[in-house]
């Protein structure tokens, strides 16, 4: 089943992303580490940090794409996903700290110290192993999500009243999170972080490594985005998003599809998040704010949802705009700048880049059959073609 | 629950006293209909005489608010929902044609077809010899075989409607609920439909919705005559269309 699977999901757009993820997954790395710094084909540290992040967002725009582009639930509130799977792994790095801290407690942060906490709160317990910590990356997310999913999609909200009610989670885990007696550093959130499975976070090599093992996750999240919409489950999502009610007369349960899908696509986000704050060094209650769950929206909206490589390239190409222009004398009009880019893109682009890139291919490959066509017609009878 | 004690009828669907009213207004109003396996039954009536409103409550879109709905003599539909009741083997064909344009016509069939719908079946779903031949037949009937990977969004108005009820026939119901199937067709198209209709109830048990009485006359059948949300009239095409209040509120002097 797994090669029918592979063999199916991968059409050529797909190969040649998989093939460049993969090529900047090794090279960069490699460039950094290995070429004498200074050299023009080296990849700095900086860079690297920056690339990895970029491969996060990525991650997070295919997980969107999935069940916006897909199924058409549009959630505004999936950074609150990311955020979770990053909360879990800052929980794990704070552990990872030790007596290393300022004030040097062995088993309390530093922010707990500072707080009088007592103790270690319970749900705190677990989190100095690894393994533990990342299955909570993928558990958490996915159980929020299959909770508020199982509620909303059973009592049919849909549309915009889903989006709004996703905006409402998002905003109560920032304000949450923003409390100090919630346990998680409150507004200064987690950071200093020292260590991660023993290697240091601020090296060369690790901060390398990450960036590799983040693109491998870009790679397996496509793969198992790629499977789920070639799969004949894919087609059922597609007919959810175009005429909901009629898949259901034909026997389909929405929202067990729905909830399937959000879920799968909760999980995917945590990782990404998981894997953006040790590249970052700090994780706080601003990953929660409403707007950056918008912004994921809008990579996905520019690249072209739908295409799940358009989802990804959309990550990447509004990132590096956004590091360029606020970097610069630009930076105080970012924010106006991503609104025009929305609207814009959604005027005169509405299918995103690569759909549009997809629908010219297409119409061009059309009018050179249809030229094929008439030429070997001409040439087979002879006729003289009719005036246009 | 919804299954009852030992069959009450013989009737593959029965209605009995059905109400329902949308803030106060009597949509359906004391309505009772019963439908024998393998009949086929035309339903006409003016607009807002409860037609589309019959067919939400029988496929479990509307709940009634009181009276007795009863599917194969034992199975009470209004417990029921929309999933369960396509699961049961009752399909339907909706007024204005909804098909899955972004999806080709094969494709189309294929979601339609009465297997496994689960997330997983679906998700490790792989196609069967014996699956490929029913969506062949079915684009055979529905003499779409030629445009099979065609964008269903790209077909006429004709042919989605056609489109609609190959997907009916995939589904391989029990009971086919048919609303307006010639509506936007040529005449030719409709004389088409109304034979593919005929050769469908050789096998199934049929509810077809229709306005146009040359369709309905052609397809020969009992006629049912609704208005305000209750029957007016029933019986051969020639005593329904020359009954006095069918004439008055509906077919017009």
């Amino acid at each position: 089943m797994t090669p029918h699977i592979l063999t199916r999901s991968l059409d050529r757009s797909a190969t040649v992303f998989l093939v460049v993820v993969a090529g900047l997954g090794v090279l960069i790395p490699l460039s950094n580490l290995l070429l004498p710094s200074g050299s023009a084909l080296q990849v700095p540290t900086y860079l690297v940090a920056l690339f990895g992040k970029y491969a996060c967002y990525a991650i997070l725009a295919l997980s969107i794409d999935l069940i916006w582009g897909y199924c058409g639930i549009l959630s505004l509130g999936h950074g609150a996903f990311f955020a979770l799977g990053g909360y879990a792994m800052g929980m794990y790095l704070m552990r990872q700290i030790g007596s290393r801290g300022v004030y040097g407690n062995p088993i309390l942060p530093d922010f707990m110290v500072f707080l009088n906490y007592p103790a270690l709160p319970w749900y705190w317990h677990g989190f100095d192993m690894f393994w533990f910590a990342a299955l909570m990356v993928v558990l958490v997310p996915g159980l929020l999500a299959f909770c508020f999913g199982w509620l909303a999609f059973r009592s049919r909200v849909t549309g915009v009243y889903l989006s709004i009610i996703t905006q409402a989670m998002t905003y109560a885990l920032l304000l949450a999170f923003f409390r100090n007696d919630f346990g998680f550093g409150g507004n200064n959130g987690l950071t200093d972080f020292k260590d991660i499975l023993g290697f240091n976070v601020q090296a060369d090599g690790t901060r390398a490594a990450l960036f590799a093992l983040s693109c491998l996750a870009l790679i397996v999240a496509f793969l198992i985005c790629r499977a789920v919409v070639t799969s004949k489950l894919g087609k059922v999502l597609i007919a959810i998003r175009d005429a909901e009610s009629r898949t259901r007369f034909l026997g389909y349960r929405v929202e067990s599809y729905k909830l399937f899908v959000f879920t799968l696509s909760a999980c995917m986000a945590g990782v990404a998040g998981a894997l953006y704050v040790p590249q970052v060094g700090i994780i706080n209650p601003s990953e929660y704010a409403p707007g950056n769950s918008i912004e994921a929206v809008i990579w996905v909206a520019v690249g072209g949802r739908g295409t799940l490589v358009g989802a990804a390239l959309g990550a990447v190409v509004v990132n590096y705009a956004k590091t360029y222009f606020t970097s610069g004398p630009l930076a105080p009009y970012w924010l106006f700048m991503l609104g025009a880019l929305f609207i814009l893109v959604t005027l005169l682009l509405p299918k995103g880049i690569v759909g549009t890139f997809n629908a010219w291919r297409e119409s061009r490959k059309a009018t050179e059959k249809a030229n094929a066509e008439s030429a070997a017609l001409e040439d087979g009878v002879g006729e003289p073609k009719p005036a246009e | 629950m919804s299954v009852m004690e030992g069959r009450t009828t013989s009737a593959l669907l029965y209605l009995d006293g059905v109400h329902v009213s949308f803030d106060g207004f009597h949509a359906i109003n004391n309505l009772s209909l019963t439908l024998e396996p393998g009949e086929m039954r035309a339903i006409i009536g003016p607009n807002g005489a409860g037609k589309t409103t019959m067919m939400d409550i029988i496929t479990g879109k509307t709940k009634p608010d009181e009276g007795t709905v009863l599917f194969d003599g034992m199975i009470d539909l209004t417990r029921l929902d929309e999933t369960h009741i396509a699961e049961l083997g009752i399909g339907r064909k909706f007024q204005k044609p909804t098909v899955f344009e972004s999806q080709t016509i094969e494709d189309n069939l294929l979601l339609a077809l009465n297997v496994d719908h689960s997330v997983k079946g679906t998700l490790f779903w792989r196609g069967s010899r014996d699956e490929s031949e029913r969506i062949d037949r079915v684009l055979e009937t529905i003499r779409l075989t030629d445009a099979r990977n065609r964008l269903a969004g790209s077909l006429s108005h004709g042919q989605k409607q056609w489109l609609e009820i190959g997907m009916l026939l995939a589904q391989d119901p029990k009971l086919l609920l048919v609303d307006e199937p010639v509506a936007g067709m040529t005449d030719v198209e409709t004389h088409q439909t109304a034979e593919l209709l005929k050769e469908i109830n050789k096998e199934k048990t049929v509810m077809v919705v229709e306005h146009d009485m040359t369709f309905v006359r052609e397809l020969g059948v009992k006629v049912t005559c609704l208005h305000e949300g209750t029957v007016l009239a029933e019986g051969t095409i020639d005593q329904v269309s020359s009954n006095e209040r069918v004439i008055e509120v509906y077919l017009g002097r």
